[in-house]
């Protein structure tokens, strides 16, 4: 899937600027970026759901917005909203969606990869919101796709749900579909992606790999008294820590076996105590705060240089 | 052809499954025809009662179906996204419209099974019923009140659609000449009623089945104008997503 200069407008109001990313087959790709920041625009031109008003896209080799009909035979959709009428019984709408896309695929098999076998004859609106989640995935699996735009597959999904669900895109991928998924939940596309496109106020503010994003951004980040003496720390290590939460702490330098060793010799030695230690790349959670971070900085300077 | 007759399937289903929609297309007329017939409180100036309603009543499930159960479906599959969903699958538009259209006209086949006969035991025996322009007003009223119905689905939020439907069904049930006469609406009223589709389906009707005794042109061209109308008007308004 390539997106080029995309731009979506509702009246006067720019939802997407100029975006530019792409989704490779036999990856997942993450689109992330928090509310109204273009994802889901973004996503429907390239379901061929909503126009683009300047730019183009190319699915599976086709424009989304002519060649829909086509399209919409090997793309599988699953909505956030769910999409499903709550009268619907479980089996009966699987085998609806099979029956709709004609790919062959077995409506109880999908029943069953999603764990829903016992919930095959119960209605949608019977269901929780975790088991909604997995059905509406098997809708999308009906498909058998080649493309497939999840927005938020782990929402509202318990723990083993969670890693069913995991299992099931990271195996679509497998078979060589380009999986786009759009998420808020960053722990979860942090285990799934191969790559991540974070958007912010209507434009892409980062597009890579979850190592490129991550590269010089390597960070120690440890818990310990509410009440560290940071300058004293600063002194000990020659490196600056911020206080992140009540007893958490960042250090925004690469976990060096020396450093490493003066700071936990600093705590022993000041009586505090070590509760958590993580080193090494940044979480994606991180890294989405930082990209955001420095755009609505920059933003912010740039209305500070127009007042 | 699998996918429309999945869809048709679907709606089939989902409709003869409703506790709610079989009470509105079959529970109510049914009710209506037997009560009416039986106890002889309506001024229907006619030997029998049941030769006014049974034309009346049949007009009533059209307009049950084709508006009411139509309209309220379709309008909460846009609220829940069902339409969106259905959107991004091979089904496509013509498709989906059609397995409604479809569905709705079967839905009517059940009702007439029903109310015909119904009719019939309660002692109607009209004279002599063109039933070729019975289903000519049948088609036309069906595509009015579906042009009705899914104008106020497409625009309207789900909750708010379905008290709109059920107000506007009153409403014309009330002034459709359906179960009251129109001679017996005060003046001013009665010519608002005449211009009503559900007016306009019911004298037609009545003069095809009951031969009213009326000239039914103005009726057949009120009725025909909302066939063409209301569907072109759902068209230009309808929104596929909430």
């Amino acid at each position: 899937m390539e997106v080029t200069g995309l731009t979506v407008r509702y009246g006067d109001l720019t939802a997407v600027a100029d975006v530019s990313f792409s989704a490779a087959a036999g990856e997942v790709t993450a689109v992330l970026g928090p509310n109204g920041a273009g994802k889901t625009s973004t996503i429907e031109v390239c379901e061929g759901y909503r126009r683009a008003a300047d730019g183009t896209v190319r699915v599976l080799g086709m424009d989304p917005a002519t060649d829909q009909r086509r399209l919409s035979s090997r793309m599988g959709v699953m909505l956030q909203e769910g999409g499903v009428y709550p009268s619907a019984r479980v089996l009966d709408t699987v085998r609806h969606y099979c029956a709709l896309y004609g790919k062959g695929a077995d409506a109880a098999a999908l029943v069953d990869l999603v764990g829903l076998t016992s919930r095959a004859k119960g209605t949608w609106r019977r269901l929780s919101g975790g088991e909604q989640q997995r059905l509406s995935l098997a809708l999308a699996l009906a498909a058998v796709p080649e493309v497939a735009f999840l927005d938020e597959p782990t929402a509202g999904v318990d723990v083993n749900g969670r890693a069913t669900i995991r299992e099931i895109i990271r195996g679509l991928a497998d078979q060589g579909c380009a999986v786009v998924l759009a998420t808020h939940e960053l722990d979860e596309a942090e285990r799934l992606t191969d790559r991540v496109v974070i958007f912010d106020g209507g434009q892409v503010v980062a597009d890579g790999t979850l190592a490129e994003l991550r590269r010089g951004h390597d960070e120690i980040r440890f818990r310990s008294s509410p009440d560290l003496d940071l300058t004293a720390l600063a002194r000990a290590t020659g490196v600056v820590a911020s206080q992140v939460g009540a007893d958490e702490y960042v250090i925004d330098a690469p976990p060096l076996p020396k450093l490493m060793a003066q700071l936990t010799g600093w705590l022993a030695d000041q009586g505090h105590e070590l509760t958590d230690l993580r080193a090494g790349a940044q979480r994606l959670e991180d890294v989405f705060r930082r990209l955001t971070a420095e755009r609505a900085a920059e933003a912010g300077a740039g209305g500070d240089a127009a007042s | 052809m699998k996918a429309y007759v999945s869809q048709l399937r679907t709606e089939l289903q989902l409709t003869l499954r409703n506790g709610e929609q079989l009470l509105l297309t079959l529970g109510i007329p049914v009710l209506l025809l037997a009560f009416f017939s039986l106890v002889d409180v309506l001024p229907t100036e006619t030997d029998d009662p049941v030769d006014f309603l049974a034309p009346g009543i049949l007009a009533l499930a059209v307009m049950s179906t084709a508006m009411v159960s139509l309209g309220i479906g379709t309008g909460f599959e846009r609220s829940y996204h069902v339409l969106k969903r259905l959107g991004t699958t091979p089904l496509g538009r013509p498709r989906l419209i059609a397995a409604k259209i479809t569905s709705v006209v079967a839905v009517e086949l059940i009702q007439f099974a029903v109310l015909i006969p119904v009719a019939y035991a309660l002692g109607w025996s009209p004279a002599s019923p063109n039933w070729l322009a019975a289903v000519g007003a049948v088609v036309t009223g069906t595509l009015a009140f579906a042009g009705i119905g899914l104008t106020l689905a497409g625009r309207l939020r789900g909750e708010i659609n379905l008290a709109a439907q059920n107000g506007l069904y009153l409403v014309l049930l009330l002034l459709g000449g359906m179960i009251i006469p129109f001679g017996k609406l005060p003046g001013g009223l009665r010519s608002a009623a005449h211009v009503l589709p559900s007016g306009a389906l019911a004298d037609v009707l009545r003069d095809a089945l009951a031969g009213a005794g009326t000239d039914p042109t103005q009726s057949w061209l009120i009725l025909a104008a909302w066939a063409v109308v209301a569907p072109a008007l759902a068209a230009r308004l309808f929104r596929w997503d909430a």
